[in-house]
């Protein structure tokens, strides 16, 4: 029997999260850095999945198999294709630069309670994530996938509502006096039972959906399962398998977030801490777009197909309407919460165009979508945490003050705005190529998020960093070792895939072909083959 | 014509008098049941004969010896077969001993036990004069505030009565879901309901409002006992007979030998579909199912935290288990009938409970709810009609009575001046003051709103997955619709415990004896390992799924 590699890289951080929440309440900074240093050897596991997987090679790769529970048909399975193995070094990439630039976000502030230790609990929750994160990529059981896409919802939970910003925002003032305190804790748990309760509603309707698909098919294993479906052994009504495709597609869409059922994320994303409000967007709500691509396109093809014009529309929508949102946004959080509902609308319309660019175009949408969120929302967190504001009006003339976190805030900024020469610029154009193949009108109207994220985004960056400088501001420092230490690789990464993404196409390609064969989709022939 | 022959002309000839034999009773098979009913009388004996000092000593040590002696003998049956290929039907024809009767048994006398824990904790109310005290009241009998009660309570009287009357409980218990005829059914009921009634009127603190919660579940009972028997008259009335196996030929119609006094009344749909009626809601309100769920909330809030605790995981699993030998054995041939009427029950008992739980604002109060939209689950693997069915509410019923006794075990912790500070308001910020206490209430919390990786997941996913196959997708959306809503107010619990600022005049955490820990710890751990292994016991249920008939 070989290493369990795929089971060793989830349990790690399963493992550390235990062992970090057991450090004792006056071994703060030990835990600290026993956090960190299981997130690098998550990162080294990871590293080892990616070099050990072989693009060309079998559809799922690593496969583990166990019985789990047998009385429910479900199996300890786990496998990793092309996109999932991206998706997990995306993942315990983040993990590590999100650990650092939170690394003083849950020191305690009053010396209360002996037995209260947040800052363990931060960092173990943090973990405890990334390890359910890790195994939902990796899960080719339905079961198994649901089981840690729930059960995560618990842990974020406590970190959105446990540790919030305490700088102040669009919804409340003064932060310094008691009422301020208060308010802001209503606003933090707030966001946190509305961030639960969307995704557990999402999650029991795909529950319903999860024990109807067990009743049809008689088990949970994603592979066999498309395999009877392929071979005609297992035949599903086409009612049916709309039914169970829409209960699966809604908890996908409350994660992924699609309009409309996107409103948790600014609340959540905006009274998180910057690196949790990163954990949210770059890196749990992957799960929902992911889970779209390997469950609903794989099992239920036609039903798939049935709804893309209107998911297409709800994407649109998303597309435009959360940039619409984020010109309009006062909180810097909350813009970047409403630029990625515009760009998780990409990912989500790059997964429907049923092309191979489309697809290709929104995995690695995923991947550049995290890196670059978190490289802009990390370095408007520090920047955040400088002015205790969060307030876009509080801020000018940052960039003669702090001139390498105006640049970095820059960089990240044009990221998001996909300009030519950074990663996401190649993932937003396969997006749109792959759309517009199949769907010209909808490729035209969503390149009008790609202008009015030159909007928002430069207007954030006008209003912040350029102008005369702010009474508030002028003492600001710049960016410290360790703040730079999170952002320069990911800015790296952002410049290396943006010249060269050929290394993440080339693993998450033959996936692709794969999905897309699947759902019986080819590529439209192009027009001037097709008239020969 | 001879005379023999004459005489036939106007008499015909009875068959002769068989003498009465002694009846053929199996001990062996019945030792659960007798184990218990023994302690408690000697517990009554220890009442009576023992002096006052060492009497809890004595009864707290028979009273564990007694139940792990009778979990054993369980363990024992089971292991020899009478779960599956020796089940039969004992005690001339009174008593079932099958897999759903072994595996409720089991599941009763290991909720048993963990009660006795909770009910003999003494270090968590303040000493009163010098003696250490537990949750019930000096002397039941004097009147709250008289003197009588001070001068009780000075002497260090306790009420170690309680342990006698939860062993007849238990006993009631233990039979009720393996009673094969209507009449044992009838007796274990009340054998199980009369010490209950008196446990909840003896609470040391918030007297008045105990005693109001016993006569209210008194009257409450005594009326739904009189439907049950009523119920019960008139399937004799229908069948000729009370024994289980006679009715269900009668309603499949394949009865032999009429008795020729009842061939007027028998076979008459009316007396099988009243009686039925009745007797089915009889069960529904000890398992306090909406619309006969009225007593559920006063009661579990007014009875003393052990009491309620215990009741909430014992009763509901006897009582489901009466219900599913009724239903599946008496009345399979009638199916049809209590389907419809099962499924609308199922449907108000799941959106009632989570929907009235949110105004709640006393946590004894929300969990008497939760405990309703619960049966409303159990009810849906009910209505399933399949062996899967069966295995999934037997899962269900083990899962869940860990988890409730736990939590109401937690609930005694939480104290102020005025004893348990069961006003939600109350918990603000407990996840600050003990983190520990309030992070295993909340593991708890998240069981009941059947998060995955706890036991409360995997017994939702059983009675779903069972009714799903069972054709009952519409009761499938309706559960996880008020799954959603329980979510809701399982979650408020959380929020106010974590993220609220805890208030200065707060309840503090007692420090328990290893008694109530050694409840909670229970608890905690059988939640997680179901949630996270319950293969084993998953097998165990399906083994058990198969009435004796």
């Amino acid at each position: 029997m070989s290493f369990p590699l795929l089971t060793a890289t989830a349990a790690l951080p399963a493992l550390g999260a235990v062992a970090t929440a057991a450090v004792p309440a006056a071994q703060r900074v030990a835990a600290k850095w026993l956090a960190l240093l299981v997130s690098l050897g998550t990162l080294a596991l990871a590293a080892v999945t990616l070099v050990r997987f072989d693009p060309d090679g079998a559809r799922y790769q690593l496969t583990e198999s166990h019985p789990w529970i047998a009385d429910f048909g479900v199996r300890y399975e786990l496998g990793v294709d092309g996109i999932g193995v991206a998706l997990i070094a995306l993942t315990a990439l983040l993990i590590p630069f999100i650990i650092l630039a939170g690394w003083h976000d849950a020191d305690p502030q009053e010396t209360g309670s002996s037995r209260w230790r947040p800052t363990q609990g931060f960092f173990a929750l943090i973990l405890a994530v990334e390890a359910m994160v890790i195994i939902s990529f990796e899960a080719t059981d339905v079961f198994l996938f649901y089981i840690f896409f729930e059960a995560m919802l618990i842990p974020m939970y406590f970190l959105i509502g446990g540790f919030g910003d305490r700088a102040h925002g669009a919804y409340r003032s003064a932060t310094s006096t008691a009422e301020g305190d208060a308010a802001a804790a209503t606003q933090r748990s707030y966001a946190a039972v509305k961030f639960l309760l969307y995704n557990l509603v999402g999650g029991l309707i795909m529950l319903a959906a999860v024990i109807g698909l067990y009743v049809v098919a008689g088990n949970f294993s994603l592979q066999e399962i498309v395999q009877a479906r392929a071979n005609g052994s297992l035949h599903m009504a086409t009612s049916t398998e709309r039914w169970l495709f829409l209960g699966f597609f809604f908890a996908f869409a409350v994660k992924a977030p699609l309009w409309p059922l996107h409103t948790w994320l600014p609340n959540a994303m905006g009274e998180a801490t910057a690196p949790v409000a990163v954990l949210i967007t770059a890196v749990v709500d992957k799960v929902g777009t992911f889970a779209m691509l390997r469950f609903c396109l794989q099992l239920f093809p036609e039903a798939s197909k049935w709804a893309t014009p209107a998911i297409l529309v709800l994407a649109l929508i998303s597309i435009v309407y959360g940039a619409l949102l984020a010109v309009g946004q006062r909180d810097i959080k909350r813009l970047v919460a409403y630029a990625s509902i515009s760009h998780f609308g990409f990912i989500i319309m790059g997964i429907f165009a049923m092309t191979s660019q489309g697809q290709s175009g929104a995995t690695l949408y995923m991947v550049n979508h995290g890196i670059s969120t978190a490289a802009l929302m990390l370095v408007a967190g520090f920047l955040i945490s400088r002015r205790g504001s969060r307030l876009i009006a509080d801020y000018g003339g940052v960039q003669k003050v702090a001139p390498v976190l105006a640049g970095t805030f820059l960089i990240g900024g044009l990221a998001t705005l996909s300009l030519p020469g950074l990663a996401p610029f190649v993932s937003e154009f396969l997006v749109l190529v792959g759309t517009f193949t199949r769907y010209p009108v909808v490729g035209i109207i969503a390149t009008f998020g790609i202008v009015l994220a030159a909007l928002y985004t430069l207007v954030l960056y006008q209003r912040t960093m350029t102008g005369p400088v702010k009474a508030e501001v002028a003492e600001m420092p710049d960016l410290r070792v360790r703040e730079l230490l999170v952002v320069a690789p990911l800015i790296a990464l952002l410049i290396f895939l943006g010249v060269y993404p050929k290394p993440v196409t080339d693993i998450v390609n033959p996936a692709v072909k794969q999905t897309m064969s699947d759902v019986h989709k080819t590529d439209p022939k192009p027009e001037v083959e097709a008239a020969k | 014509m001879s005379a023999a022959a004459v005489h036939s002309l106007w008499t015909t000839a009875v068959d002769p008098i068989d003498k009465i034999g002694a009846p053929k009773i199996e001990y062996g098979q019945l030792s659960p049941t007798l184990i218990v009913v023994g302690a408690a009388v000697i517990g009554v004996l220890i009442e009576a004969f023992v002096p006052r000092k060492s009497r809890y000593y004595a009864q707290v040590f028979v009273a564990v010896v007694a139940l792990a002696a009778a979990f054993a003998a369980v363990v024992a049956l089971a292991a020899g077969g009478y779960g599956t290929t020796k089940a039969h039907i004992a005690a001339m024809g009174a008593i079932a001993v099958d897999g759903p009767a072994l595996f409720l048994q089991g599941t009763i006398l290991l909720a048993g036990l963990l009660g006795v824990f909770t009910f003999a904790e003494r270090r968590l109310d303040p000493e009163a004069h010098g003696n250490r005290v537990d949750s019930f009241a000096a002397q039941a009998a004097s009147v709250p505030g008289s003197d009588s009660e001070k001068a009780a309570v000075k002497a260090g009287f306790t009420t170690t009565e309680v342990f006698p009357l939860l062993l007849f409980a238990i006993a009631g218990m233990l039979v009720f879901p393996s009673a094969n005829d209507l009449l044992t059914l009838f007796v274990a009921l009340e054998v199980f309901s009369l010490p209950l009634y008196l446990l909840c009127a003896v609470a040391r603190r918030k007297r008045l409002m105990s005693q109001e919660a016993a006569v209210k579940y008194f009257l409450l009972g005594a009326f739904a006992s009189a439907f049950t028997l009523f119920g019960i008259a008139l399937l004799y009335g229908y069948a000729g007979s009370v024994s289980y196996a006679t009715i269900a030929q009668v309603v499949d119609g394949t009865v032999q030998n009429v008795d020729p006094a009842l061939a007027g009344t028998m076979g008459n749909d009316a007396l099988l579909l009243i009686g039925a009626a009745m007797l089915a809601m009889g069960l529904l309100f000890k398992v306090g199912a909406v619309p006969f769920h009225m007593w559920t909330p006063d009661v579990y809030q007014g009875a003393p935290t052990p009491v309620t605790g215990f009741m909430a995981a014992a009763t509901k699993v006897a009582a489901f288990g009466a219900l599913l030998r009724l239903l599946y054995v008496v009345l399979p041939g009638l199916r049809w009938d209590w389907r419809p009427v099962m499924w609308a029950v199922a449907i108000v008992t799941m959106l009632g409970g989570a929907i009235v739980a949110i105004t709640q604002t006393d946590i004894k109060r929300l969990l008497a709810y939760s405990s309703i939209a619960h049966a409303g689950f159990i009810l849906a693997g009910v209505i399933a009609t399949s062996p899967d069915g069966v295995s999934s509410v037997l899962f269900y019923l083990g899962a869940y009575s860990f988890v409730t006794i736990g939590a109401f075990a937690v609930v005694t912790l939480v104290r102020d001046a005025g004893g348990e500070a069961t006003h939600l308001s109350k918990w603000a910020g407990l996840g600050r003051r003990s983190p520990l206490v309030a992070a295993v209430f909340a593991v708890f919390l998240l069981a009941f709103a059947g998060i995955p990786l706890t036991s409360g997941f995997a017994g939702k996913f059983a009675v779903f997955k069972a009714a799903a196959e069972g054709g009952a997708s519409a009761l499938v959306v309706v559960g996880v619709i008020s799954s959603a809503i329980a979510a809701f107010f399982y979650i408020r619990v959380i929020v106010l415990m974590f993220f609220s600022e805890p208030r200065s005049e707060g309840p503090t955490v007692a420090v328990p004896s290893p008694l109530t820990m050694t409840a909670i710890g229970v608890g905690v751990a059988v939640t997680l390992v179901l949630g996270v292994a319950p293969q084993y016991f998953l097998d165990l249920a399906s083994q058990a799924g198969v009435f004796v008939r």
